[in-house]
């Protein structure tokens, strides 16, 4: 058969022809092929929107294998290298301050709770309205358990939206007076998974410099342009903005956002929303309030920052919170209008791309939010607790309260720094460690991380609850005021 | 691998195309007209601009109602699906009061955890009420209860390692990791079918990324000797350390790592190595221990192994295992341990239980005849797929099983037209996958019974015949008709 083949000429030419047309035709679809699979990202798994923008970007990422030619190798000299090279460890060499293990507890983390058996005055919980331990919670919970079991098994697109998540998240949205809200399964990535999905590259976020870790890894991961203004300063920030606007007059397409804390975590301070706005306003910025601390707490009726400083909620673009504070359960939602919930539904990585919310954990969250309205007397009477600490605690010597008055986060800074974060964070765990030890009232210093930017005075914080009772405030503010003056002394 | 009929390649671009080209016919007229409506924005730019969510508006939104569908009962073997609809083509989808009840062939509960269990749930329930829902503080606050301590040790001997750490959420654990253990100046090698918790964590943590073919050894090979003799980009420097990262099995493919190879690799080359096992673990091996186990690799091979609470314990959350002096360095510096709620008493209390199952300390041999039935379910429902024609993606033992559908047509038909029949099925499609390659996955679970799965596979059937995807065309009729046909000869 080769022979006839190869006796007749047009045959020849005609099955070399063909099988030219053969490989053009796979190499086009083999290009085609690649040059669709490309922008797609192969990293991704789960159906999330990935837009025209973020396609460039994928691609640039170079999230897809290339073909390995190495001029080194025609030397041979790879061999060698590849034998020589050294790498360092994977961590660090461990010393000291690095063993040192948390306190233990060995029962509900209320206001008081059991450390090494003996019965301790808890500060170091969120617990503000004092709802651990409540028989309504724990009633639902137990009831969610039972029907549902612990997990949902499977993220919201999967089968793992379960009644009882739409029924949170109606709500909050209802408590809050906005249209939708969203649920996230962790507190931590509520923040650093809403701000990638609406901050791209090349969008400007000012942001204030005291944020915790968790904004300042969403902004990271965003790529914007971030700038940075002192801590609380509204002056600063109104220099910002005014800088920023007088410099790009045309930028029409550019988006533009404010990102601030309601009631910080590292320093207890809080933001005064109505002169934020009054700027955003003025210069066309959006609003992202995280009110991790602050839902629940402030306001007459508990709804947050917006009521306390008397603000509509509708002029806050988004707003996020965490729900391990107040509301004593775990994981976070974000709130705003249909069209920025709906964006984060498709957009949101820590969303799509992760397990549920358990289900108890969100009647939990649904209770917790019933009770508060049932009793708007908690938050007076956690007001009252936060002024009854802060007289007892205003006059201690070498610490200086750093926080509002009217934050539930006590935060006490030593009024002399000893000039490196190091030695200043092992003197008041060293305080923190004896109040423990000798007085039974667990406090704790603020623990930095090595990734965190925040360059804020570290200090010892104190969490107030509405549960604690003025024996309790008094036993921690002249525990405090002793061993203050012991370790300093020495 | 995945071997596409030209026809079927040239009718999906000609789908995707027309669908694009209705779009911006769409797009036109949406633009025309909001030329005369107004905007109470003004001065704001918008959220998203331009093309940035044309796939969401005009492609995904048509399919919606096969998305994000809400259940009012545990994600078990048969779950109460609650019904929607749809007055405006799918913008907003209302719940009804009426429940369908499913076979649920997409939930990730590979060993049945995921409903209320005779051992667990009574042990988490007690410990719900002895420490409440959460300790609403950090693990370095006062947040770790002795659970956790517990939680950890059994993590850590359940694995074969020395120490764990575990954390709220799975997701979190990859994300916060990652920037701790490396950071610029460094290389991370990633399969390049990654989970999106590895990207964020590889980029968050500033270092340099390079990508090799998945499950491809060789390839890793050759992109370790660049990388090595060229050096950091534009300096030249050698690299501070390389970890490599992949998964235990890759939750689109079905398929499971090659980890003999690539661990020799990486110790020839001085690597260090990163195991996801978040769907593995608990599911795979004789007694539940993950890819390790089934592939015959020591654990102390592996230098970070991490996994995730949430597919076979039927709980929340993640871990990392590894060396005494990693974790206690994680515990020190890692944000999430330092920042973040610690994980809820009752989850921790659910994971505790289910290791104790699945290693029979519970007093009885529910944990083997567990692991013995996803294993079964799974080899079973797979080989009588392939026979019925269909392409069917991932290894032996494996729980995970993608059904390639090609088509965007089929995509919402499949998932339609099983929920007509009773049976609830994941479909996925662009961008999760490639554009061409759209699938529906399947994920066994041990809770399915034997009729079960074959109501199943004679509803998949019949749909796959309505759809025209048994693209390999059936087997067995053929082989008979040989085997007929010997005979008479």
């Amino acid at each position: 058969m080769m022979n006839e083949a190869s006796m007749n000429p047009q045959f020849e030419i005609s099955s070399k022809m063909a099988s030219a047309v053969l490989k053009i035709v796979n190499t086009t679809l083999d290009w085609v092929t690649l040059a669709l699979d490309a922008p797609s990202a192969r990293a991704v798994v789960f159906g999330v929107h990935i837009g025209g923008h973020l396609f460039v970007e994928w691609s640039s990422f170079s999230y897809f294998p290339r073909k390995v030619t190495s001029p080194l190798r025609a030397f041979n000299k790879e061999d060698e290298l590849c034998d020589e090279w050294v790498p360092e460890s994977l961590i660090p060499p461990i010393t000291e301050e690095m063993q040192s293990e948390p306190p233990v507890l060995e029962s509900a983390a209320g206001v008081h709770t059991i450390i090494n058996g003996k019965e301790v005055v808890n500060f170091a919980s969120a617990n503000y309205l004092g709802l651990i331990g409540h028989e309504k919670l724990l009633e639902s919970c137990t009831s969610a358990l039972e029907k549902y079991g612990v997990g949902s098994c499977g993220p919201r697109g999967f089968y793992g939206t379960i009644d009882v998540h739409l029924d949170c998240e109606a709500r909050i949205a209802k408590f809050l007076g906005t249209p939708d809200s969203i649920l996230y399964s962790y507190g931590l990535s509520t923040m650093f998974s809403a701000i990638p999905a609406f901050c791209k590259k090349g969008d400007v976020v000012v942001v204030d410099e005291g944020v915790h870790w968790g904004i300042q890894n969403g902004l990271y991961l965003s790529r914007s342009t971030i700038v940075y203004f002192k801590h609380n300063d509204v002056e600063s920030l109104r220099n910002t903005l005014e800088k920023f606007t007088a410099e790009n007059q045309r930028a029409k397409k550019l988006r533009r956002y404010i990102v601030v804390e309601a009631v910080y975590q590292n320093s207890g301070q809080i933001a005064p929303l109505d002169e934020i706005i009054r700027l955003k306003e003025k210069h066309r910025f959006r609003v992202l309030l995280d009110e991790s601390n602050s839902f629940g707490v402030l306001g007459s009726s508990g709804r947050g920052l917006t009521e306390y400083c008397g603000v509509p909620i509708d002029k806050i673009d988004i707003v996020t919170a965490a729900m391990g504070h107040a509301l004593a359960t775990e994981g976070g939602f974000c709130t705003g209008s249909a069209r920025v919930i709906d964006h984060q539904r498709l957009s949101s990585s820590g969303y799509v791309f992760s397990a549920s919310l358990p289900p108890y954990l969100a009647s939990a969250a649904i209770t917790a939010i019933d009770v508060l309205e049932e009793n708007p007397g908690l938050i007076t009477k956690l007001k009252a607790n936060t002024a009854l600490l802060w007289k007892g605690l205003s006059d201690i010597p070498g610490l200086s309260i750093a926080s509002n008055p009217e934050s539930p986060i006590v935060f006490l800074k030593l009024e002399k720094s000893t000039g490196s974060m190091k030695n200043d964070l092992s003197l008041l765990e060293d305080i923190a460690d004896r109040v423990l030890k000798e007085d039974s009232v667990f406090v704790v210093a603020s623990k930095r991380s090595t990734l965190d930017k925040c360059r804020l005075p570290v200090g010892i914080r104190l969490f107030v609850s509405a549960a604690h009772s003025e024996s309790d405030l008094q036993k921690a503010a002249e525990s405090l005021k002793r061993v203050t003056a012991l370790v300093l002394k020495s | 691998m995945i071997t596409i009929p030209y026809v079927t390649a040239l009718a999906t671009y000609f789908s995707y195309g027309l669908l694009f080209v209705f779009g911006h016919i769409r797009d036109l007229f949406r633009k025309i007209t909001g030329c005369f409506s107004s905007n109470n924005l003004q001065g704001y730019a918008p959220i998203c601009l331009g093309n940035e969510d044309f796939y969401q508006r005009r492609l995904y939104q048509r399919i919606r109602d096969c998305f994000e569908r809400p259940i009012a009962s545990a994600p078990d073997a048969w779950f109460d699906l609650v019904e929607r609809f749809s007055n405006d083509s799918n913008k907003t989808l209302e719940r009804t009061t009426r429940i369908r009840r499913c076979l649920n062939l997409g939930s990730y509960s590979y060993l049945g955890f995921a409903a209320p269990d005779e051992y667990c749930t009574p042990r988490a329930t007690d410990s719900l009420n002895k420490y409440s829902p959460s300790t609403c503080s950090s693990r370095v606050d006062g947040g770790t209860t002795v659970l956790h301590k517990e939680l950890e040790k059994h993590v850590a001997n359940f694995l074969g390692k020395q120490d764990a750490i575990v954390f709220g959420m799975g997701y979190v654990t990859n994300s916060a990791i990652l920037p701790v253990l490396i950071g610029k100046g460094g290389l991370i090698i990633s399969d390049s079918l990654n989970h999106c918790s590895i990207v964020n964590g590889a980029r968050g943590s500033g270092a340099t990324i390079r990508v090799f073919q998945h499950n491809t050894p060789s390839h890793l090979e050759e992109v370790l000797r660049e990388q090595i003799s060229e050096g950091q980009p534009r300096t030249h420097r050698p690299w501070k350390k390389i970890v490599v990262i992949v998964e235990g099995i890759y939750s689109m493919e079905g398929d499971f790592c090659k980890l003999p190879e690539i661990v020799a690799i990486c110790k020839k080359y001085k690597a260090y190595t990163y195991l996801d096992e978040a769907h593995s673990i608990g599911a795979i091996g004789k007694t539940g221990r993950g890819v390790c186990e089934l592939l015959g690799v020591d654990p102390a091979d592996v230098d970070i192994m991490m996994g995730t609470f949430t597919k076979s314990f039927g709980s929340c959350g993640g871990y990392i295992a590894g060396s005494k002096e990693l974790i206690q360095y994680l515990k020190y510096t890692c944000p999430a341990h330092l920042y973040a709620t610690s994980m809820s008493p009752p989850a921790a209390e659910q994971i505790i239980s289910a290791i104790k199952v699945i290693l029979g300390e519970d007093g009885t041999s529910r944990g083997a005849q567990k692991l013995a039935r996803v294993r079964e379910n799974s080899n079973f429902f797979r080989s009588e797929l392939q026979k019925m024609g269909f392409e069917v993606l991932g290894d032996n033992d494996s729980p995970v099983m993608p059904i390639m559908l090609y088509n965007p047509a089929k995509i919402p038909a499949f998932s339609r037209e099983c929920l007509k029949r009773n049976v609830a099925v994941v479909v996925v499609s662009f961008p999760a996958t490639p554009l061409l390659l759209a699938r529906a996955r399947i994920c066994l679970s041990a809770s399915h019974t034997k009729e079960e799965l074959l109501k199943a596979l004679e509803v998949i059937s019949q749909v796959g015949d309505l759809l025209g995807i048994k693209y390999f065309g059936a087997e067995p009729k053929k082989h008979q008709q040989e085997e007929k046909m010997k005979k008479l000869e």
